[in-house]
């Protein structure tokens, strides 16, 4: 029961509100929710109904207009930059466009030096660094032999995404929010790093909240969803609960839009 | 016997490098798409599908070229041609094309009703704007899609509607041959389907005679084609009727593909997704045998070495395996 577990991050009318006046847009509209531990939770929604937004207030980075957000039970303090640091040690996040989540100066063996550094492990000796860094590559199927001396640009989608992976494998979050994660990527690349998040998952025992407006795939990884429209939550429960019988015709409309296989898609619907 | 509107015979196209090393991204690919029908290209990233995009149209500029096989498109052999030629005569009326990233297609300083008049006018240098402006506005209402959008800017427009747009763009001198080159993988579920509907219109609303779908997407490809041809490495492995590819697939990597599909339908959360594993061979040292064979679950030991032909299964299906028919589907009845 979800009930039992302890909570791990929640929120109370949770508003972001961009813009002032005529251009004012609310973004994310008192949303209220509680993700417990060890769950995956899926965000679904169309592009603009808030999605990131909300994504992006969990992991501070944008201050919420009004709300609070609990942390395992306590309110979040990130006021300063040192608790916002201790903050992102236990919330990681995966985003959407490959190309553009690592800096471009930065070899990979950097990437991965600096998630070492995170976890405490400035003083280990350089052999030990090493045997870190290959296992973790060897986790997601990338050779760290062939990685060390090239920068992130000369990686595929499929492998920037798998390094992003070996990162969360080195950091060990407690909570890891993916932003579409798969969207860039190939149906073929997609079941793999699907994959590869699910075994991690099992390994750490972490939190993943996933984000996605493929309401398949968030069948397939998920034990709660969450239906987003408009900066509000319409509809949520669980996976079999919400995609199998759904209650909000925003829902219904959203299962349709997939293409399925063993039954007919309706088209004349949109 | 229905009028062929593409035929392709055995067609290689090759990119040069700098350092003047040919890699063949698509080899000996044959192909037939009738009249009224639309011809699905699966394969994942890198496997040669928009190079084959490419190749029908003609589309050779530095650093592809053309290097054997036949082009023809209505009867009109375009192989071989000068690429601008290929962009004056027939490009937008023959075949056209929607490229994989819509969203950059349209400059942003320009209405939409610009884009048209340049299309129009590169085929008939008289016509006048007021016509042309008439001409879109009955091809947009034809469309379906709002007449206000054909003076507005495209940053005006959502993602979706861009899309639209330029797929309107592209089929407004009727081609025979329309290319649609992952034309919904940039967008979100509901606009993704509102795309697809226009797309399947556009064969009974008169302004396309056939249709070429390329995606990774097999359970769109499924819905919304007649015949798939699924791509490995710039070669053909297979070539069925859509239901066949998807629920009863032949080959090793069609198989495979399959095990990747995410549906929102009952009981598919027990079933694992199988990734194939490894990676797609580097095409500037092909493998000498099946070029499958690296990440193949039913490898044989000759399969490394002597290359395998398109074996046809009759009924106009087609596989690359040196496996036959009845080995396979034996092979998969005991995976499950």
């Amino acid at each position: 029961m979800p009930s039992e577990k302890s909570s791990c991050l929640s929120g109370t009318g949770l508003t972001k509100v961009f813009g002032s006046r005529r251009t004012r847009t609310v973004a994310v509209d008192h949303v209220d929710f509680d993700f417990h531990e060890g769950e995956v939770v899926s965000i679904v929604g169309e592009s603009g109904s808030g999605k990131t937004t909300l994504a992006k207030m969990l992991l501070g980075l944008i201050n919420p207009t009004e709300g609070e957000i609990y942390f395992e039970g306590k309110k979040r303090d990130i006021r300063t930059q040192k608790k916002k640091k201790q903050y992102w040690k236990s919330i990681q996040a995966i985003f959407q466009d490959p190309y553009s989540s690592y800096n471009i100066f930065n070899r990979i063996d950097a990437v991965l030096l600096d998630c070492i550094y995170m976890r405490g492990g400035r003083k280990l000796p350089r052999a030990k660094k090493i045997e870190i860094m290959t296992e973790a590559c060897s986790f997601v199927n990338l050779k760290f032999e062939e990685l060390t001396n090239k920068y992130p640009f000369e990686l595929s989608g499929g492998q920037m995404q798998r390094l992003m992976i070996a990162r969360i494998f080195l950091l060990k979050p407690k909570i890891l929010l993916a932003d579409e994660p798969t969207s860039m990527v190939d149906a073929c690349s997609r079941a793999t790093i699907l994959d590869m998040l699910m075994q991690l998952r099992d390994e750490i025992g972490m939190t993943v909240v996933f984000i996605t407006h493929d309401i398949g795939l968030a069948y397939y990884v998920s034990d709660v969803v969450y239906i987003m429209e408009h900066g509000k939550f319409v509809e949520s429960g669980s996976a079999d609960e919400v995609i199998l019988h759904p209650k909000e015709t925003y829902t219904q409309r959203l299962i349709s839009d997939v293409p399925k296989i063993h039954e007919v898609w309706d088209l004349s619907t949109v | 016997m229905a009028e062929v509107m593409l035929e392709v015979r055995e067609l290689t196209s090759k990119y040069v490098t700098r350092f003047r090393e040919n890699v063949y991204a698509v080899e000996h690919v044959s192909l037939k798409v009738e009249k009224g029908k639309s011809l699905g290209i699966a394969g994942e990233s890198g496997c040669g599908k928009s190079t084959l995009a490419l190749s029908l149209m003609g589309y050779y500029f530095a650093p592809l070229h053309y290097t054997s096989g036949e082009i023809i498109i209505d009867g009109r052999n375009i192989s071989g041609m000068d690429p601008d030629d290929i962009r004056k005569s027939i490009l937008g009326t023959e075949i056209s094309y929607i490229p994989q990233s819509a969203m950059n297609a349209l400059n942003p300083t320009q209405k939409v009703i610009h884009f048209i008049e340049d299309v129009v006018q590169a085929h008939d240098p008289y016509k006048t704007k007021k016509e042309i402006h008439e001409f879109a506005k009955e091809a947009f209402e034809t469309l379906g899609l709002p007449v206000e959008v054909l003076q507005k800017y495209p940053v005006e427009l959502s993602g979706g509607m861009k899309q639209r747009t330029v797929i309107a763009i592209s089929v407004i001198l009727s081609p025979k041959v329309l290319i649609a080159d992952e034309p919904s993988s940039a967008l979100d579920v509901s606009s993704q389907k509102m795309v697809i509907k226009m797309l399947k219109n556009l064969m009974e609303n008169g302004f396309i005679k056939s249709m070429i779908f390329i995606t990774h997407e097999l359970p769109l490809l499924y819905n919304v084609t007649d015949d798939i041809m699924v791509m490995y490495a710039g070669q053909i492995v297979e070539k069925a009727t859509a239901k066949e590819a998807v629920l009863d697939p032949l080959h090793p990597y069609s198989k495979g593909l399959m095990g990747s599909i995410i549906v929102p339908e009952r009981g598919l959360r027990d079933v694992k997704l199988t990734a194939i594993p490894g990676v797609p061979p580097n095409l500037k040292k092909p493998p000498a045998g099946c070029r499958f064979a690296e990440r193949c679950k039913y490898v044989q030991p000759e399969c490394k070495v002597t290359s395998v032909p398109l074996h046809d299964a009759g009924g106009g299906r087609a596989y690359r395996c040196i496996l036959s028919e009845k080995v396979l589907r034996e092979a998969y009845q005991h995976a499950q």
